[in-house]
């Protein structure tokens, strides 16, 4: 299993990979949004919280479509689906690998855009402890998009209609946990709804997302 | 340990293809598949292989025995040979890639990225892939595109070497592969019959 | 009596149909045209709300049936995925376009009804944004049968979105009621003591709503006829190109 999550990994990161590419998206969008909406120091912290999970959100997707489908086009699905592990671990693998890729380094990279869009700083914490808490959820998530749509010419327009939705409750408690650190509010009950999203997404969707690519490979 | 078909009949797009194939291997044994395109031969591979569900029949063959290999290979270009074997010979618990490469005359590729390979370099890694499942069963659809007709002979002594081993394989091929121990199985007869339109089947109306 | 399953089969599902959907279509027509008509022209007035109210009898039957008609489409997909019976994968493909116009109705005269009362077309109210997301969760139903050309993998595929998408989807109503506490009443008809509506309005309103349950079932009989007709004559295709 080690071996899957190594190849993914150094796939990711050599060239054409794509590594990267999602953090510069978000680092772009937080450069966008104020040269939007103005420089007012109040009006970007009250929105930051907001901006940074829609983000984050926007960033996880883009490199989405890229879990399954390389891999079914040159057969390793094939391969992987004959092979002695089970389709659930290589999907949980492959939405880790894709975690470790995107949902993380945007974990670590949320604070300095936080500077930029002037965060209060009572938020830095609860902002990098609810992205590492809802991140997964989005890999995970996202995985599952991206078995149904993995067999489709131009997935990925389509991809995005269908994991959008899904996002919305993880989003609403993600931004939320920010928005009341900020205000210097109790973050526990949207903290926990998080954690439970994210721990049932995590333990269920890939059985939902192993028999959607099995479908697919037929 | 062998490969017992029996009374298969498989299916392409919820429309049946082939019905009643039977036949079965024995460890030493090569089966090559024949019939004209679309006749169901990759339908009928793959149905073995377990990607796909059998409409009827019996496929018996000892867990995890069977390797696939079809026309694409797995192969990721930014990985080089060696990668690429070892990845896929972990996935399978093996260790060592050494046998397959030596085999499949890759050694002085071993450190190439596979997308500096020609068209019949990779067929050879895809082929040595085979090797590194440590597999009995080899099920394999149209091996032999893009090899020339060197790499065709090393391809036949890989078969020949894997049945002398006491290993099996399932080809689908529509050239001579200089197998003449081979027996060859013909599809022709096997294509399914539809029922008749208006017949009282349950789901007659999508048939 | 015979099984309910056999109405699975196409033929006896076309066979029976065939008589039944007129019946349907007739009784939708009638039904809903008297508690429309009953509703809007034969109430009075609401003292504070005046004649605006009387939306209320094509707003509440449409937010209802937009609901019922995913329910309805989550039992059709688990009928498939259990007994793969093609008559309810196809009953579920024909009923996310009902679904989603139904959804469609409710904002709509939902936001007509709101200008005057609330002063605004839309308001972030944890109601109308559920409605909104059910809105988007039509959509990427919609889009993905539409994306797939072979009908099983299809129907296998939309059915488990549509059990995935259900669970998100009630997730999504508790995460916007707990993102926002809002403008909206609570549900209409409720049978909890203090009840704010008056019989005058409450019996055309069951009418209304039961006419708008009848179009549902006669818009997706007719919709899965389609479906089937056209499956078949799919079918019929592949097998000349196969002979």
């Amino acid at each position: 299993m080690s071996a899957l999550l190594i190849r993914d990994l150094r796939l990711a990161l050599r060239a054409g990979g794509g590594f990267g590419l999602g953090l510069a998206f978000f680092l772009i969008l937080a450069v966008l949004v104020p040269l939007g909406v103005g420089p007012e120091p109040d009006t970007l912290s009250r929105i930051a919280p907001g901006i940074l999970w829609v983000g984050a959100l926007l960033a996880c997707l883009l490199s989405l479509d890229r879990i399954f489908a390389l891999d079914f086009e040159d057969g390793s699905l094939d391969l992987l689906a004959t092979a002695p592990l089970p389709l659930e671990a290589v999907v949980s693998i492959k939405a880790l690998a894709h975690w470790i890729t995107t949902g993380l380094p945007l974990v670590l990279l949320s604070p300095v855009l936080g500077l930029l869009l002037f965060l209060p700083a009572e938020a830095y914490l609860w902002l990098i402890l609810s992205l590492m808490l809802g991140t997964p959820a989005l890999s995970v998530i996202g995985a599952f998009g991206a078995a149904l749509t993995v067999g489709l010419k131009r997935g990925g327009l389509l991809l995005s209609l269908l994991v959008l939705p899904l996002y919305i409750p993880t989003l609403i408690f993600g931004a939320e946990v920010v928005s009341r650190g900020a205000q210097g509010l109790s973050v526990a009950t949207p903290l926990a709804l998080l954690a439970g999203i994210t721990a049932g997404a995590v333990a269920l969707l890939p059985f939902a997302s192993a028999l959607v690519l099995r479908i697919n490979l037929r | 340990m062998m490969l017992r078909i029996h009374d298969l009949s498989c299916a392409r797009g919820g429309l049946p293809v082939l019905e009643g194939v039977s036949f079965t291997l024995e460890p030493g044994m090569a089966m090559i598949l024949r019939g004209p395109n679309g006749c169901g031969k990759t339908t009928l591979l793959r149905t073995i292989a377990g990607l796909q569900p059998a409409r009827a029949g019996v496929i018996e063959a000892p867990a995890d025995s069977i390797a696939y290999s079809a026309h694409a290979d797995g192969i990721k270009a930014t990985l080089s040979v060696t990668e690429n074997l070892a990845f896929w010979a972990a996935v399978h618990g093996q260790t060592g890639t050494g046998d397959a490469v030596a085999q499949m005359n890759l050694a002085s590729l071993a450190s190439r990225q596979a997308q500096n390979l020609s068209a019949g370099q990779k067929r050879r890694l895809g082929l040595a892939r085979l090797l590194v499942t440590g597999r009995p069963i080899w099920v394999l659809d149209e091996p032999t595109v893009s090899l020339d007709t060197d790499s065709v002979v090393l391809f036949a002594q890989l078969v020949t070497l894997h049945l002398e081993r006491g290993g099996m394989a399932l080809i689908a091929t529509h050239i001579d592969l200089g197998l003449p121990e081979a027996q060859v199985f013909d599809l022709r007869p096997h294509k399914a019959r539809l029922p008749e339109p208006g017949a009282g089947g349950f789901d007659e109306a999508f048939l | 009596m015979a099984s309910f399953w056999e109405y699975a089969n196409p033929l006896k599902f076309m066979r029976t149909t065939d008589w039944l959907l007129p019946v349907v279509a007739m009784a939708a027509l009638v039904v809903t045209a008297i508690g429309l008509i009953w509703g809007f022209f034969l109430t009075p007035d609401d003292f504070r709300q005046g004649a605006t109210v009387k939306i209320v009898f094509l707003h509440v039957p449409a937010a209802m049936m937009a609901i019922n008609a995913w329910a309805m489409m989550l039992v059709a997909s688990l009928f498939w995925l259990i007994r793969r019976h093609h008559v309810s994968a196809l009953a579920a493909k024909a009923a996310a376009p009902v679904g989603l116009v139904m959804t469609l109705i409710g904002l709509i005269t939902g936001a007509v009804w709101g200008q005057p009362m609330w002063g605004t077309w839309w308001a972030w109210d944890p109601r109308l944004t559920s409605f909104l997301i059910l809105f988007l969760f039509y959509l990427g139903y919609i889009a993905l049968w539409a994306a797939i050309e072979d009908p099983d993998t299809g129907a296998d595929l939309t059915a488990v979105l549509c059990l995935v998408g259900t669970v998100f989807a009630v997730l999504s109503r508790y995460a916007a009621l707990f993102w926002n506490q809002g403008l909206h009443q609570g549900a209409s008809l409720s049978v909890a003591p203090g009840t704010r509506m008056d019989w005058a309005y409450k019996a055309p309103l069951y009418v209304s709503m039961t006419g708008f349950g009848l179009i549902f079932v006669a818009l997706v009989l007719a919709g899965t006829r389609t479906e089937i007709r056209a499956r078949r004559m799919k079918a019929l295709v592949a097998r000349e190109r196969m002979a």
